[in-house]
């Protein structure tokens, strides 16, 4: 018998934190697994994030570093140009890396910083305990916002991948989806992709990932795939933004 | 015919590799792992057809899957 899927030895044995269904897990494997599949384990440095994702350093099995909050495009940037043969990716929850650490993004865009951003988008301050972000859809319910999003009080949703798409720093930059499996297939790819990009030297990529969060969204499982593939796809249209040859 | 390996004490339950699954093959079990959750399991082992949706699914990489 030949082994059509087990998992990638890219992550540890630790068993992932996350609440059941959350898909910060299948966006963890998709990484691990590319990092494995393009062989570049022993020279691969991820940044782990300040929100539920804080602990990715005891998951990924290649060296890890924490940032502070919104940072980690910063302390990716110094790991990459000390030993530019260094394979460097954040992770970053979208509180992260479109709140606090807003300016830390758009710096290491608009410079072509030789990076990989894995941005995680669910709408949501997961590990605080579901309070409004920047992403929050107009409209949604959250510990801070309960009565629904209002644009006129709040401003609208920031659109990450198309803003920064508007500079000419950036290499490649692409948003995918992880609620069901051929969705899951095209994130590995444009995530694959990012990590080529970087290898090749051409700069900056991105992909943001569009994820669940059934805790905070009070949500089960499914109904909170149903609910990103119904709600937030919309909003944040899937796609590469930008792709230099 | 294929085969499924499940981490049982591994699987939170939360049923998304059931909704997957083509030939609707998994479901949870009566049973309490140790963290507290009904794992997955499999009703009719010798059905799969080895697509690995289920695995591609779970974010906790509970399923390995051989054919
Ligand atoms: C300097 C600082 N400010 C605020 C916080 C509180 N805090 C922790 S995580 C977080 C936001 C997390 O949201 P997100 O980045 O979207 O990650 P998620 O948990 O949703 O994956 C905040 C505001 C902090 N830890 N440090
Ligand atoms: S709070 Fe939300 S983002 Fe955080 S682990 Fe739970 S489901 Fe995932
Ligand atoms: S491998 Fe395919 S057929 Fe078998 S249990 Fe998983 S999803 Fe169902
Ligand atoms: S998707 Fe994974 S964690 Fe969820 S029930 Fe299935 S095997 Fe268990
Ligand atoms: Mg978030």
């Amino acid at each position: 018998m030949a082994v059509v899927y087990e998992k990638t030895k890219l992550l540890t044995d630790k068993p992932l934190h996350y609440c059941p269904g959350c898909t910060h897990g299948i966006i963890h494997r998709l990484v691990a697994e590319v990092i494995d599949e393009l062989g570049v384990q022993e020279k691969t440095i991820g940044i782990a994030p300040v929100g539920c994702a804080v602990f990715a350093y005891d998951y990924f099995n290649c060296d890890m570093m924490e940032a502070a909050h919104g940072r980690a495009p910063a302390v990716a940037t110094g790991c990459k140009r000390v030993n530019p043969k260094n394979v460097v990716f954040t992770y970053q929850g979208d509180g992260d890396l479109a709140s606090i650490g807003a300016a830390e993004i758009t710096h290491a865009a608009t410079r072509g910083e030789n990076i990989t951003v894995i941005f995680v988008n669910n709408a949501i301050y997961g590990m605080t305990g579901g309070q409004m972000a920047p992403t929050t859809l107009p409209g949604q319910v959250t510990t801070t916002s309960p009565y629904g999003r209002d644009p006129k009080l709040c401003g609208y949703p920031i659109r990450v991948s198309e803003m920064l798409a508007t500079l000419d720093g950036p290499a490649f930059i692409a948003r995918v989806s992880v609620h069901d499996v051929k969705h899951i297939m095209e994130a590995k790819k444009a995530i694959r992709k990012a990590f080529e990009m970087q290898i090749a030297g051409k700069g900056f990529s991105m992909v943001e990932v569009l994820s669940a969060c059934p805790t905070n969204w009070g949500m089960t499982p499914q109904e909170a795939l149903k609910w990103l593939a119904d709600n937030m796809i919309p909003q944040y249209p899937l796609g590469v933004k930008k792709e230099v040859e | 015919m294929a085969k499924l390996t499940i981490d049982r004490e591994t699987c939170k339950g939360c049923g998304l590799c059931a909704d997957v699954c083509p030939k609707h093959l998994l479901a949870l079990s009566r049973e309490i792992n140790a963290k507290g959750y009904h794992p997955i399991g499999i009703t009719d082992q010798e059905a799969c057809i080895g697509c690995a949706f289920c695995a591609r699914m779970c974010p906790d990489a509970v399923i390995k899957v051989e054919k």
